[in-house]
């Protein structure tokens, strides 16, 4: 497939949005419970605010891949049977529940003021932000779904899908609430930086375990099925048409191989290890420029994943185009 | 419940593209147009087609065989096409089976497109729709052609009548008929996408005959018959030689 600029920017920063989110939240549970120390509201209301540009901006870049971005409301009418549908009224849901979050926390809102007093502190944010985590991996649920309910992308229909970007997301979330804990909660920096740990390590495995299946892949359509001719060789001498059409172009990566197969150690490299590097050094010395620079570059890194996810994956419709003469 | 197809026989089609440029014609100056071109004249033409005829080589050199492929949207019965659509924008008419785009409805996701293992439906680049074959939908049902004219526009072109029109639910419509006598198939049955659109294979029309129908074992004057070849030195002839 070709890889589109746009879904590559929406599904990293809602994933980055998404995880952020999680990551607050488990850090205020864990507070709650005073297995943690209780970092400043003001923590929450600008790491909710983060949260809620990074989901816009991924919003923003998703309208850049439609062709008429005026109708984009209709696309929440068929959610019974489309994920795309399903994503388009998720997102905006939690968007919603992130922003209302971060007012809870800013105003210090409690449920007393709805009349129901209870003794736990936030306790108002923790139930919004229940229903808010709910919809963040549900999101992670659409978007995964997205891609791997087309059953014949082979590369994609598989459930490892759902989990990377869930994994994916949450890595990119925690390490960014790593830095930015560092700068504002310095207490909550080796909670958040051993999450982002045991999850980059965790979709080191999964994302691994996707490319060895994807290299083993078998193919159920041959140019045999294609054409319904059975014959152990068959050639196309012409697909129809001397020039592109949107069936040459957005279907094929259209890079040479040697950039192809460099774009995966890419991302191998600086989704794993370099920011594992920087953030152990980072923890240790508190320091915001190594932490934010582990986010950054395994951001950048994440953006050469979904590139190669797109790139990897062999549509059969590329069988009927393969010979311009 | 009616469904209509095309029937594509490979034994007939000469892979002269008439289908594709009467489909063109009709189709951007009707309903579904127009279908965008750029620099159709220039180095590097695009453009919006809903069929297209390919060609493919079978076999090795001498041993080959050329078969030409018109593609077009084969109007799935269970059209992965249509569930994925968002917007609802792309749809399976209950009453005929044809799939359509409602452009008016279409946000350009091009995830219809992603869902169709064929490669039959293309962004208009210009209306930023998805577009594809309705199987002349405008033309089918208009009662101001006459009855033998409200066909496909690519029916119609045909000159070698490689392209059937018909309801495929209807065992005893033409198109039915043509898939059950001449081993008709789907594309990419793997899929479990129930193309209503079949094609015809190639075939081969041949006769056995047997030696004895070449010469009668019977043949009283033995006139076919080998005769005995007579010895240099025997008169030839003559009466008494007899052949
Ligand atoms: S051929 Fe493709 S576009 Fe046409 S109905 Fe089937 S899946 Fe949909
Ligand atoms: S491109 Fe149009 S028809 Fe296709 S899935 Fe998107 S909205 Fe539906």
């Amino acid at each position: 497939m070709h890889p589109a600029f746009s879904v590559i920017f929406l599904t990293t920063l809602i994933g980055a949005g998404q995880g952020l989110f999680l990551a607050l939240y488990t850090a205020q549970v864990y507070s709650t419970v005073e297995l943690l120390p209780v970092p400043p509201s003001h923590f929450y209301v600008q790491g909710s605010a983060i949260a809620l540009a990074l989901l816009i901006g991924g919003l923003v870049a998703s309208f850049f891949h439609l062709g008429h971005p005026e109708r984009a409301w209709r696309s929440a009418a068929r959610w019974r049977t489309s994920w795309l549908s399903r994503e388009v009224i998720v997102l905006p849901a939690l968007m919603g529940a992130v922003a209302v979050y971060g007012v809870v926390h800013h105003l210090n809102l409690r449920l007393k003021d709805l009349g129901f007093a209870t003794s736990v502190d936030g306790d108002l944010a923790l139930v919004v932000g229940a229903a808010a985590v709910a919809l963040a991996f549900l999101l992670f649920l659409c978007t995964g779904m997205i891609y791997a309910c087309i059953k014949f992308l082979q590369e994609w229909a598989s459930w490892l899908t759902v989990v990377n970007y869930t994994l994916f997301g949450l890595a990119s979330g925690f390490l960014l609430a790593t830095a930015y804990a560092a700068y504002q909660a310095p207490a909550l920096v080796y909670f958040f930086g051993a999450w982002t740990v045991i999850i980059t390590l965790a979709v080191w495995v999964t994302r691994a375990a996707s490319l060895i299946r994807n290299r083993r892949l078998k193919y159920k359509s041959t140019i045999q099925t294609a054409i319904g001719v059975r014959h152990a060789r068959i050639v196309q001498k012409s697909q129809g048409f001397m020039g592109g059409s949107f069936n040459t172009r957005d279907f094929f990566h259209g890079a040479a191989p040697w950039l192809f197969r460099s774009i995966k150690w890419v991302f191998l490299v600086l989704v794993f290890p370099v920011p594992l590097v920087l953030l152990f050094n980072g923890m240790v010395d508190r320091s915001v420029p190594m932490l934010s620079s582990a986010f950054v570059i395994q951001y950048l890194g994440l953006l050469a994943e979904r590139w190669y996810f797109f790139a990897q994956a062999n549509h059969p419709q590329n069988i009927y185009y393969q010979t311009i003469s | 419940m009616i469904q209509l197809a095309l029937v594509i026989d490979l034994n007939v089609c000469v892979g002269c593209h008439a289908c594709v440029t009467s489909c063109k014609e009709w189709n951007t100056s009707g309903e579904a147009g127009y279908m965008s071109d750029d620099r159709p004249y220039g180095e590097d033409p695009t453009g919006n087609f809903f069929n297209r005829v390919q060609t493919f080589e079978v076999g090795e050199f001498p041993n080959t065989e050329t078969v030409h492929f018109p593609k077009s949207c084969l109007h799935c019965e269970d059209p992965p096409c249509v569930p994925v659509c968002p917007t609802g924008a792309s749809y399976k008419r209950p009453e005929d089976g044809i799939v359509l785009v409602d452009y008016d409805k279409c946000i350009g996701c091009k995830y219809c497109a992603w869902a169709c293992p064929y490669g039959v439906r293309e962004i208009d680049e210009h209306q930023k729709v998805m577009k594809k074959c309705t199987l002349c939908v405008d033309r089918i049902y208009d009662k101001s052609l006459p009855q033998a004219e409200r066909k496909p526009a690519c029916v119609m072109a045909c000159p070698t009548n490689a392209r059937l029109f018909g309801d495929v639910h209807d065992p005893d419509s033409e198109v039915s008929v043509a898939i059950s006598e001449n081993g008709g198939y789907a594309l990419m049955p793997e899929w479990g996408t129930k193309p209503a659109n079949h094609y015809l294979p190639r075939r081969k029309t041949r006769i056995k005959i047997h030696d004895d129908e070449l010469m009668r074992a019977d043949n009283p004057l033995k006139k076919e018959g080998v005769r005995p070849k007579p010895d240099v030195h025997e008169p030839s002839l003559d009466d008494v030689t007899s052949w």
